[in-house]
């Protein structure tokens, strides 16, 4: 018969006006949750155990197919890209290119990619050393588990709903970290925006119905373009009917670029 | 360029800039590590160096965010890192840490030590400088015992709060590193404690330097007590240094992983200089064996006997080495870590420019900066044992 005893003796008035212990400290719980959440740093979907996982409740989770045995190595891919995204002409500034991997006879392996592969390549030295060679398109893999995305400092890298990487220009403080943390080098940093850039999988395309412009222009149609998990579309058969591999696969960045027939030297 | 690098590898993204940041921020925690010594473990002999270590981590640590604001592509938005921190991100606690060892460990703790100076000089001086020194007491005047008791009571505890904070400081800067898995270079997890230990040598070393020379140009004697017990520090310091450095390097060469003949062929070209000759051999070694040999840290009266003037001299040249040497394991960490390509099969090249926001004179001029900043504060608040008044009793 401590606090509960006090009542009956207060006037009703005055016992509405005071504020019972069990009731502050109730109040004083709800505010110290309110506060976080009002300043960002807790989300109401994570206290309630919405996590916002990619793609589990999105309708789509996009990704491409690339076909080593296809590429021919003509460069268009990466000249398209450059004139869609506004990707400056110098040199050293790709979202996309084509790597070109010669394997000689000795074991010896040399890759090149002269201005990303833009203007094709120069003829092999030494022809009748070559084991085998052959091209590899590279892009932003928009890794499921994205180092970049968890290193910018201030979120200005994120991944959609369908599972695209994107950075957010306007939000951006180039600070690079990103750039650091692609382990792919897929990442650059531009020069007149001040901010990082990387390939968006052409996401203002993807939302008029269109597919990315470098598989567009394919030649070949050795890059494909579609929703990961469905079972009717041209990039589930691919993953379906081919040995699919992808890279750096030991760091565990689960990339959503997959590759049909890559040789094991591919990094 | 040699062998093939990624296309988007040409251009270093963090420059001679981000060789500063962690440099400056491991002189920072270092000097702060050596304050405590006098503080919480009571070594008495490193005493005349407390006040001038606690003023060097501060005008080091206010420096220490410059090369990063100045490297930003957007600087004016550098504030999101603490409205909206992405909180998976390392480097977004940056903020956080550099904010909270400012005002809540080294601040607060130079507040607590000169309280009692600064109500001494605000008595003595006159006119602008009087209420100057009233202000920095924030009003707060008292000097009976109780109050400078607790002022000591404050400060130390500060100091044992401090300590874990220093470590987090430079430990994390190296963890921003050490966490990059797509860099076999950084990707280590002895990374933010040998960034810790050099950043202990080099805070010792420059404290040194600038005890040295401060004492020379105040035509004051050297307390060699005092000198031969930070080159014994010093020493210890750098031989746990080397030990983890050399830990790092044995455990890379013994896994030998994929990148190990990338990195064979980045430390065998570019970094032979940096690296093998600045880093191990002037920066570690030649200090290692000369300290060990002169001061008292193997035995009591030093291996060599050598006469105190030239145990001075030793002791100055062994600290500028060490800087020299400290300075080269931040370039060999950042500029080393982007020379190779993430393909392992290939090398670039990285020229400073000597203009710019990032050039040579911009690095040049925060590394000036601190020590400018250094000796305003020294003039306000000398950190010499004669410049203390002595109490007078309660009026």
């Amino acid at each position: 018969m401590t606090g509960a005893a006090a009542g009956p003796d207060r006037e009703p008035s005055a016992a509405s006006e005071v504020v019972d212990r069990r009731d502050f400290l109730w109040e004083a719980l709800k505010a110290s949750l309110g506060v976080p959440i009002a300043l960002g740093v807790v989300r109401v979907p994570e206290l309630c155990g919405m996590q916002e996982e990619v793609g589990e409740n999105a309708e789509r989770i996009y990704g491409m197919g690339i076909d080593i045995r296809k590429c021919i190595g003509c460069g268009r891919c990466a000249q398209a890209c450059k004139n869609e995204n506004d990707v400056p002409d110098e040199p050293y500034f790709f979202n996309t290119w084509v790597e070109r991997y010669v394997i000689r006879d000795d074991g010896e392996i040399a890759v090149d990619s002269p201005n990303g592969g833009l203007d094709g390549f120069p003829p092999i030295e030494e022809e009748g050393r070559t084991l085998r060679t052959f091209f590899v398109p590279k892009l932003c893999n928009h890794c499921e588990e994205a180092p970049c995305v968890q290193v910018c400092p201030v979120g200005a890298t994120f991944v959609t709903e369908d599972g695209a990487v994107l950075v957010d220009e306007e939000y951006c403080i180039g600070c690079g970290y990103c750039v650091q943390a692609c382990p792919y080098g897929a990442r650059w940093f531009d020069p007149v925006r001040h901010v990082a850039r990387k390939c968006t999988f052409c996401y203002h395309r993807l939302a008029r119905g269109k597919v990315p412009a470098c598989v567009e222009v394919c030649p070949t149609s050795a890059r494909l373009f579609g929703e990961v998990g469905h079972r009717a579309n041209p990039l589930a058969r691919f993953l379906r009917f081919n040995d699919i591999q992808v890279l750096k696969p030991h760091l565990n960045t689960k990339p959503k670029v997959f590759y049909a027939n890559l040789d094991g030297e591919v990094r | 360029m040699q062998g093939y690098i990624y296309p988007n590898e040409f251009e270093l993204r963090w420059s001679l800039l981000i060789v500063l940041y962690p440099y400056l921020t491991g002189l920072v925690a270092g000097a702060f590590i050596l304050a405590s010594l006098a503080r919480v473990f009571n070594v008495k002999e490193v005493e005349p160096t407390y006040r001038l270590a606690l003023l060097t981590a501060l005008a080091f640590l206010i420096v220490a965010p410059l090369p990063l604001l100045a490297h930003l592509g957007h600087p004016e938005r550098s504030y999101e890192i603490f409205l909206t921190p992405n909180r998976q991100s390392a480097m977004a606690m940056f903020g956080f840490v550099y904010a909270w060892y400012l005002m809540v460990v080294l601040l607060l703790e130079i507040w607590f030590d000169y309280r009692r100076d600064f109500v001494l000089w605000a008595r003595e001086a006159t006119g602008p400088r009087k209420w100057f020194y009233y202000a920095l007491t924030l009003g707060s005047t008292d000097l009976s015992d109780r109050a400078l008791g607790f002022d000591d009571k404050a400060g130390r505890w500060i100091t044992i709060i401090g300590i874990p904070s220093a470590f987090l400081l430079h430990g994390y800067v190296g963890f921003i590193f050490g966490s990059v898995k797509a860099n076999p270079w950084w990707s280590s997890v002895l990374m933010p404690v040998v960034f810790l230990f050099s950043a202990i040598v080099s805070g010792i070393a420059l404290v040194m330097i600038i005890y040295l020379v401060a004492t020379l140009f105040r035509s004051k004697k050297v307390d060699m007590g005092c000198a031969d017990k930070l080159a014994t520090f010093l020493f210890y310091a750098m031989v746990v240094d080397f030990s983890l450095e050399m830990l790092d390097f044995i455990h890379r060469l013994y896994e030998s992983e994929e990148s190990i003949e990338i990195l064979s062929q980045l430390i065998e070209g570019r970094l032979f200089v940096s690296l093998i000759v600045l880093q191990m051999v002037l920066g570690t070694l030649v200090p290692l064996i000369s300290l060990g040999l002169v001061s008292p840290a193997l035995s009591k009266r030093g291996t060599r006997k050598v006469p105190a003037e030239v145990r001075r001299l030793i002791y100055l040249g062994c600290a500028l080495l060490v800087q020299v040497g400290i300075f080269s394991i931040r370039w060999n960490v950042v500029i080393g870590g982007q020379l190779f390509s993430k393909s392992l099969r290939g090398l670039t090249v990285y020229k400073a420019e000597l203009l710019g926001l990032e050039g040579l004179l911009m690095a040049g001029a925060l590394l000036i900066l601190p020590f400018i900043i250094l000796g305003v504060l020294a003039r306000i608040m000398p950190p010499w044992s004669e410049a203390e008044l002595p109490a007078s009793p309660e009026s």
